[in-house]
């Protein structure tokens, strides 16, 4: 298997692999950080199965929907990061079992 | 040639993944997952999509991850505590693992186009930038507008959620 040669399924099963080590670590770590690290993770595999995808069955729109994602992702980020920031003021905290009330 | 780039990305990429979820430092997160960031861009060129990988870098592994690590410094984010595994957790670590260990390479199979090889050269896309652009610009010309105006959007909420003193 290691020898024989690299398919598309090889670039499929990788991204499946990586989606579960991240949504792993969105179920797992209790670090609001660690969660949004780990919701990267997850955006990073459905974008290297979409390239793979576009790759071998020759179509480059996937790379443009890759595109998208790159930028909703930074976008996601930054609002994500400005609401720890504005919580961790109040809470001192990054941990989510201390969030878990709706109002401060 | 593909294969010794492929397995060596490949695993990099996973081991890199792992020491994001199981490392407790956030400061060793963020830098295990900037690697790993970078290990995507490598595979992103095996599959011939040059200018995405260079976006990769610039946008995820730059901009995105300074902002992670500047958020950690600002905050002074302490180590995590290790809590102790309690065993229905686990069990369910355990179950997950099987499962996708065995259920990934299935599901995969079960797709006809898995089968194709990759040969470098004979790829029917190309990833230079003067493609992607020539698509993003003509077919895709709205989609790029909204995403100017959800970037606008982000930066205004991110601008009023940082505000230290709210006033009316």
């Amino acid at each position: 298997m290691i020898t024989g040669d690299i398919t598309l399924g090889h670039y499929l099963a990788l991204s499946g692999f990586l989606f579960i080590i991240g949504l792993a670590g969105v179920l797992l770590r209790r670090s609001l950080l660690i969660i949004m690290m780990s919701l990267e993770l997850l955006l990073n595999a459905a974008n290297l199965a979409l390239v793979a995808v576009g790759r071998f069955q020759g179509l480059p729109d996937t790379q443009v929907a890759v595109f998208f994602v790159i930028t909703v992702a930074a976008a996601e980020v930054a609002l994500g990061l400005a609401i720890l920031v504005a919580i961790f003021r109040v809470k001192k905290t990054t941990a989510i079992d201390r969030m878990a009330n709706l109002r401060f | 040639m593909e294969q010794i780039f492929f397995w060596s990305l490949a695993v990099g990429l996973l081991t890199a993944a792992s020491a994001v979820v199981i490392l407790r430092n956030p400061v060793s997160n963020a830098v295990c997952l900037v690697v790993g960031l970078v290990f995507q861009a490598a595979l992103f060129v095996t599959l011939e999509a040059n200018f995405l990988a260079a976006v990769q870098i610039i946008v995820y592994a730059g901009a995105v991850m300074v902002l992670f690590l500047f958020v950690i410094m600002l905050l002074d984010v302490k180590e995590e505590a290790r809590r102790p595994m309690v065993w229905p957790k686990l069990v369910g670590v355990f179950v997950g693992v099987v499962v996708a260990v065995l259920g990934i390479p299935r599901l995969v199979a079960s797709f006809p186009a898995s089968q194709k090889k990759l040969i470098w050269g004979e790829g029917k896309t190309s990833g230079a930038a003067q493609d992607l652009g020539t698509l993003l610009f003509t077919s895709y010309a709205p989609l790029f507008l909204a995403t100017g105006v959800l970037l606008l959007v982000a930066t205004i909420g991110v601008v009023v959620l940082c505000r230290r003193d709210p006033s009316p």
